[in-house]
């Protein structure tokens, strides 16, 4: 186990070192040859990593605070709202996923609907919830958590319905012939037979989360979280690129994080025969 | 009710579909309390389907089944048998020992009575020490011995089998077969035991149902006059041999007859 986790690591730093390498020779080749396909490169369109790693810690503005030391703070604001909003989707998402596996009629009435949600571009909405929600004594944070489940209640909706309806038919009549009520099936076979695929919908949804609590705070002029960040530094990346660079990376940090918390749960969680050999 | 049949069926008939397939027809059978029956057949003759009608898991087109006085229905609700299917039908999620308690949680035994039925099923089937583990980590032999003591571990009077050993190896089978027997006559429950292997049901059965197919018909009742406890000596006798001929003849005969027709 302890050296799984130990190779786990070094494979993850390996990738890590493999990108940034990639990044740096790109930019030298670029520099060296002077190619200009598919763009041009130089210290705007490509700020040089070390000025992006040292940007982090200087101050984020005059007087203010290391960027490092406010991008955390803004990553854990948002964390909360993709942590709210992950959790709401979730509920949402198992519950539309068990009402659509037992009623045919509202799987088929209302499916196209789920589906059409998501073809919705979430920045349309986003100004509706915040209008909706906002200024009723509720956190400012609310709508934010309530865009991001948007997000994350379809893949796990989706998924609810088919690991329900995977439910092997054999384990089905074993519990029939225990008389066993809906709900007692429902919760000793089907939810247990649904976890694997629970558990995919929750890796997509965690990352999905994330994005969706970025993207809520843009039309709720939320300064408090990474979206603002990102906002705020994208007004200024021709004076300062390396700040929406670093934030970036930040960002995407917190969202390898959410998955990654996904997958450790699921490792405690699911107890399956490797690769579900029978 | 004195002297009810453990199982009764009446004039049992099943259609799939619209016009479709008959599985079975006109089914007339009577099994004793501690009695264990084999129903044999080709495939298609409708043996699965009629120990689903028994367990009241498929409703029949005409006729009806009453174990030990009750309905089907009634007898299902009441959990008054226990089922095996060919695959063990494990859930791996759960631990050998959470596998056996499924039907007592089901039923609201609480923790620690459930833990001692647990350790005497498992002793029963010779699984002590395998608690712990998760059905993966057993042979299907294994995996199909947590089946059966799953399903005795409520005491039904009544034990439908569906091809239990269909799967395995025949030293597994034979070596399974005996080990059903000693279970069988230490619980006293009557057996109803599908297979497709004639020896394995003149070894372990008093009564073997030779079935024909389409429509599924009972073709004849062979009665197995040999004593038991039987053993692997009992394979050997001659008394083994000409009852196995009588089935496999039996069988031979339903197939030519459905040739030529």
């Amino acid at each position: 186990m302890a050296v799984n986790v130990l190779k786990r690591v070094g494979i993850g730093t390996a990738v890590l070192v493999g990108l940034c390498a990639f990044y740096v020779g790109y930019r030298q080749l670029y520099l060296a040859t002077g190619w200009t396909r598919p763009f041009v490169v130089d210290a705007y369109s490509m700020p040089p990593l070390q000025s992006i790693v040292s940007r982090l810690w200087q101050p984020a503005a005059t007087e203010q605070p290391v960027l490092v030391q406010v991008l955390l703070e803004k990553a854990a604001f948002t964390a909360k709202e993709a942590a709210a909003g992950f959790a709401i989707g979730a509920v949402f998402g198992i519950a539309i996923g068990v009402v659509f596996h037992f009623s045919n009629v509202l799987r088929r009435g209302f499916l196209p609907y789920a589906v059409g949600s998501q073809t919705v571009p979430i920045l349309a909405i986003a100004p509706m919830v915040v209008i909706w929600l906002g200024g009723r004594g509720l956190p400012v944070w609310i709508p934010v958590a309530v865009i991001s489940a948007f997000l994350t209640f379809f893949p796990v909706a989706i998924n609810t319905l088919r690991g329900l309806d995977s439910a092997d038919p054999r384990k089905l009549e074993l519990m029939r012939s225990y008389a066993a009520s809906e709900f007692g099936t429902l919760w000793r076979v089907k939810f247990p037979c649904a976890l694997p695929y629970l558990f995919s919908a929750f890796k997509v949804a965690a990352t999905a989360s994330v994005v969706g609590a970025i993207i809520g705070e843009l039309p709720s002029s939320i300064q408090d979280g990474i979206g603002g960040a990102i906002l705020n530094f994208a007004q200024y990346y021709s004076l300062d690129p390396s700040a929406l660079w670093a934030t970036n990376i930040v960002a995407a940090t917190l969202g390898i994080l959410f998955y990654c918390i996904v997958a450790i749960v699921e490792r405690l969680v699911v107890h399956r025969a490797p690769e579900n050999v029978a | 009710m004195t002297g009810a049949a453990a199982v009764s069926i009446r004039n049992v008939s099943k259609t799939f579909g619209k016009g479709g397939t008959k599985a079975l027809q006109n089914i007339e059978l009577d099994f004793q309390p501690g009695e264990f029956v084999s129903l044999i057949g080709p495939s298609g003759c409708g043996k699965s389907t009629l120990l689903r009608v028994i367990g009241d898991l498929i409703d029949p087109s005409e006729g009806e089944a009453i174990i030990g006085g009750k309905t089907a229905h009634q007898a299902r609700l009441d959990r008054d048998y226990g089922m095996v299917f060919q695959e063990a039908t494990l859930m791996d999620w759960r631990t050998v020992e959470r596998n056996v308690s499924l039907p007592l949680e089901m039923m609201g035994w609480d923790r620690s009575t459930r833990r001692e039925r647990v350790r005497e099923l498992l002793e029963l089937v010779e699984l002590t020490g395998f608690e712990d583990h998760h059905p993966w980590q057993l042979s299907g032999g294994m995996q199909q011995r947590v089946a059966i003591a799953r399903a005795l571990t409520f005491n039904p009077s009544l034990i439908l089998m569906d091809e239990p050993f269909g799967a395995l190896d025949e030293m597994t089978r034979d070596r399974l077969n005996l080990e059903l027997l000693r279970i069988w006559e230490a619980t006293g429950a009557t057996v109803v035991f599908v297979t497709h292997s004639i020896a394995e049901a003149v070894f372990l059965s008093s009564r073997v149902v030779v079935m024909s197919a389409r429509p599924g018909r009972v073709q004849k009742l062979v009665e197995v006059d040999l004593a038991y406890p039987r053993t692997n000596d009992t394979r050997e006798e001659a008394r083994f041999f000409e009852l196995a001929t009588e089935v496999r003849e039996l069988l031979r005969e339903s197939h030519d007859a459905r040739e030529e027709a």
